[in-house]
């Protein structure tokens, strides 16, 4: 199976309708075996993210199941600490390394930039299939570590602890990490050439859906942050094999720059798995509230400011570490200027329900839920971004708390959100509502009781990553781990929701939410190079209501 | 019935939300109890932030829950809503009371900080103390051998550069009372360098200005008493220091927060504050069983030096066999 090299105009030529091919082959739709071989179609690559990265979901969560489990009681009587500590350390790394970013960034991000800005393709087709082969090797790495203890250091790997647990572990875990860090940058670099050079000339930059425009910071986030991640991991690996001792403190290192070169990646990796989920409530909301997104400008420019701003808050991770005090006050305030930008766009979905006609469909059922988890998220962040504050409860389970209700609440409700909304463009079939509602309300509830109880056992002085606790935190934790099992069932009904609705789904149509982004415009699924004729854009993304612009939706009552 | 205007409704909220996010804020017994100087510095800034968050959280929340049964879709209606696509004195509001919001937070975070002595220690924090470390013998020789510790731990010279706890009028001074703290795989040991005594807990006395000098033998721990509201993370190669008074009379847990294992979940010990004579007494009983003459008498006592009575006195006395002489 061949492509063409996308046959986009340059920017600035005349908005006229191309007609790439007459080959009947392009109007084919892809069969199953297509998405296991090195395809260099951007949908066939966005869905191997989502499907693979589902996969590490599942994997992930079993972790995460198993963990609460052992944290049911006090001692450490289910899992040996050790294994637990591979546990926790390969939970973290799977959940945000192998699901949410690849999810996010590279599934939704594959499949709709192109759609969404009018191209036939990414820029660099091949690249991207590579930056998608880059992920399964690394996930292999990190589930095979397993056979050699498990890197047992957390997913932050600090030396000297990442230093003397399980060594070889612990250089498998840091090749996958680095592995998908080079999956991220060559990702990056396409999506932004892909929308800075390839949009439909006939779009105007204030029509850009706003999606886009978080794939847009997302990726000049990770291109300016990744690196140094890796360069930190490499000079790890150095000091694990090969006697060099650049964070050996017996021999001279220094353990505090590893912990500034990590979180000058990793809390921007925060906004990495944030930034694509804003752009999919932006994209969720005016559709199923029938409203144009309020706000537009806004809402695009407080990317860009996360994107920036968040680029100087890393330190707040390292306030009761090696920091001194102007370190302290710097990042305190920097930390909470990002507050800002993140309640625009929360205030700007809110006034988008406004005077809407709000459909209760499982997207939007799952983006409003993401609306009022990410508050409380949102809320116990800037309380912890206050130095004074911080050092109460660093390193507790109110972290625990807060960063679960961000990427949680937040990252796995909107990546839900987005499959409910997208999945019959993906593959021409409505999912189930009544399954979805199912889905979206013990979600709902399992995440509530898991973590909103932590924010109590961090105050009251539980430290988080111990497979042993103080006996009076034992209630608590029972509530939390109950909350667990019912967000391990959660995913039950969704997963027989997706398997049969791919298989035998109500068929979709085009444009069943009557939507107005380019995506829709195509057939579901979209033809193998996006339109026979480039869409000429007429009309803004959002112009719900405009005159006469959208109107109904197609009935899911039937299917529920 | 005349019509009760929106904005005399959005007052009334506003004043119902304002008090109830004030009485929150009081009475959300969320935190331990306070024993430090810093502890009420830091329960005064988290209360207010939780009155400010309450507020918040039910002034959006709420919205959300309104709109969403306000404007929900209704059968037959397969019209848009309203085009409304922006309205830019609303947007300067919600994005100016936020920045306000958080600036002023920020500001009283500083202020705060400094009270509580978190930003008087400074200086260059990279640069590394080059530790004597003997890996695998860090414990034996600590154990054994107090007086060869301080030239083989991560004992600091100087006083450390980075920390909490030396507020301004501290900055300078010496604390009344010096306790060389080392953190290790899994456990933390306590020496006090004036009066040479070693423990596995850590005993102080109410009301006196403490310094902890923490150091690592091997990983990274963190030394955090939740009753103190204090912590900080005691680094291989990087001296720290943590100062505070103690202001309640009782034994709080110490807890290590910094990953450092396996069995870092049972890396626990306690703070013991005792009242001045009670702290007197215990350093009196720990200075006394330490001591290498003290240790010699006690348990060391060589049969050949002891005269045939002496030798045999407690058995004498175990049979009942009394000495009339």
């Amino acid at each position: 199976m061949t492509l063409e090299i996308p046959q986009n105009q340059p920017p600035g030529s005349e908005s006229t309708s191309v007609v790439v091919t007459e080959s009947t082959h392009h109007h084919q739709a892809w069969k199953w075996y297509h998405y296991f071989t090195f395809n260099v179609d951007h949908k066939v690559i966005g869905i191997q993210y989502l499907v693979t990265a589902f996969v590490f979901y599942l994997i992930g969560g079993l972790m995460a199941i198993a963990m609460r489990a052992e944290l049911a009681t006090p001692d450490a009587d289910l899992l040996d600490p050790n294994l637990y500590n591979a546990f926790m350390t390969n939970h973290g790394t799977i959940m945000i390394f192998l699901w949410i970013v690849p999810s996010a960034i590279g599934g939704f991000g594959n499949f709709l930039v192109p759609l969404m800005v009018g191209a036939r393709d990414m820029a660099f087709p091949k690249l991207n299939a590579i930056a998608f082969w880059l992920n399964p090797p690394a996930g292999l790495l990190v589930l095979a570590s397993f056979f050699f203890g498990g890197s047992q250091s957390g997913w932050t790997a600090y030396p000297p602890l990442s230093l003397v647990t399980a060594p070889i572990a612990q250089s498998m875990w840091i090749l996958a990490i680095v592995l998908v860090g080079t999956s991220s940058i060559l990702g990056s670099l396409n999506f932004v050439i892909t929308i800075l050079f390839m949009k439909v000339p006939s779009m105007k930059w204030d029509q850009i859906p706003l999606f886009c425009w978080a794939i847009l910071a997302t990726s000049v986030l990770a291109l300016l942050s990744t690196p140094v991640l890796a360069a930190g991991l490499v000079l790890l690996l150095f000091d694990l094999n090969f006697g060099t001792s650049f964070f050996k403190p017996d021999a001279g290192g220094n353990v505090v720059i590893y912990q500034h070169l990590f979180w000058f990646y990793s809390h921007p990796a925060v906004y990495l798995m944030i930034l694509p989920i804003f752009g999919i409530m932006s994209e969720v909301i005016p559709v199923h509230a029938r409203k144009p997104i309020f706000g537009y400008k806004a809402i695009a420019y407080s990317s860009l400011a996360i994107c920036l701003v968040g680029l100087f808050v890393w330190v707040h991770h390292m306030f009761t570490s090696g920091t001194p005090g102007w370190m302290r006050m710097f990042f305190t305030i920097s930390t909470l200027i990002v507050a800002v930008p993140t309640g625009v766009k929360i205030f700007g979905w809110v006034a988008t329900l406004w005077g809407g006609k709000i459909r209760f469909t499982s997207a939007m059922l799952f983006a409003v839920g993401l609306l009022s988890m990410f508050v409380m998220g949102g809320l116990s962040g800037v309380t912890m971004g206050t130095a004074p504050f911080d050092v109460h409860v660093h390193d507790t389970y109110y972290v625990v708390a807060h960063f679960h209700y961000v990427l949680f609440g937040g990252s796995v409700f909107g990546i839900y959100a987005g499959i409910y909304h997208w999945f019959p463009k993906m593959t021409g079939r409505m999912m189930n509502e009544t399954l979805g509602r199912i889905h979206f309300i013990l979600t709902f509830i399992g995440t509530n009781l898991t973590f909103l109880p932590m924010h109590e056992l961090g105050l009251q002085g539980m430290p988080r990553r111990v497979a042993m606790y103080d006996a009076q935190f034992t209630h608590l934790n029972e509530i939390c781990t109950i909350g667990a099992y019912i967000l391990g069932l959660s995913v039950i009904p969704f997963t027989i929701n997706v398997l049969w609705s791919w298989v035998a789904g109500k068929k979709a149509g085009d444009n069943p939410w009557n939507a107005l982004t380019l995506e829709w415009t195509t057939s579901s699924p979209p033809l193998v190079e996006n339109w026979e004729v480039l869409p000429v854009v007429t009309h803004g993304p959002y112009d719900y209501g405009v005159n006469d612009r959208g109107s109904k939706i197609q009935s899911i009552a039937a299917n529920s | 019935m005349q019509q009760i205007p929106v904005s005399l409704l959005t007052l009334v909220a506003g004043v119902i939300i304002t008090l109830f996010s004030l009485w929150v804020g009081q009475h959300h017994s969320l935190l331990p109890i306070q024993a430090s100087e810093q502890a009420p510095l830091v329960d005064g800034f988290f209360n207010i932030m939780v009155t400010i968050a309450t507020a918040l959280f039910v002034v959006v929340e709420g919205t959300i829950l309104i709109f969403l049964v306000k404007f929900r879709h209704r059968k037959g209606d397969d019209t848009d809503g309203s085009p409304i696509e922006g309205n830019l004195p609303l947007e300067v509001f919600w994005t100016a009371i936020p920045t306000i919001i958080v600036l002023g937070l920020g500001i009283y975070s500083v202020d705060v900080f400094g009270r509580m002595g978190g930003l008087e220690v400074g200086g260059n924090s990279h640069t590394p103390v080059h530790v004597a470390q003997m890996p695998g013998s860090a414990i034996a020789a600590t154990l054994s051998d107090p007086s060869g510790m301080e030239s083989e731990m991560a004992v600091p010279a100087n006083d450390p550069d980075i920390g909490i706890g030396a507020g301004a009028n501290e900055k300078g001074q010496r604390a009344d009372l010096v306790v060389d703290v080392t953190g290790m795989q899994f456990a933390w040991i306590f020496n006090y360098p004036d009066s040479g005594v070693t423990a596995g807990e850590l005993h102080v006395p109410v009301g006196t200005d403490v310094q902890l000098n923490l150091s690592a033998t091997d990983v990274i721990h963190s030394f955090w008493v939740p009753q103190f509201r204090l912590k900080q993370d005691a680094i291989p190669g990087i001296p720290t220091k943590l100062r505070f008074v103690a202001t309640k009379v009782g034994t709080y847990p110490v807890v290590c927060t910094e990953l450092c294992g396996g069995y870092h979940g049972s890396m626990r010990s306690q703070v013991v504050v005792h009242t001045p004579e009670e702290y007197e007494s215990w350093l009196a009983e720990n200075r006394i069983a330490q001591q290498p003459e003290g240790l010699k008498q006690a348990v060391a006592v060589n049969p050949a030096e002891l005269s045939k009575s002496e030798f045999l006195a407690p058995y004498a006395q175990k049979i009942g066999v009394v000495n009339s002489h």
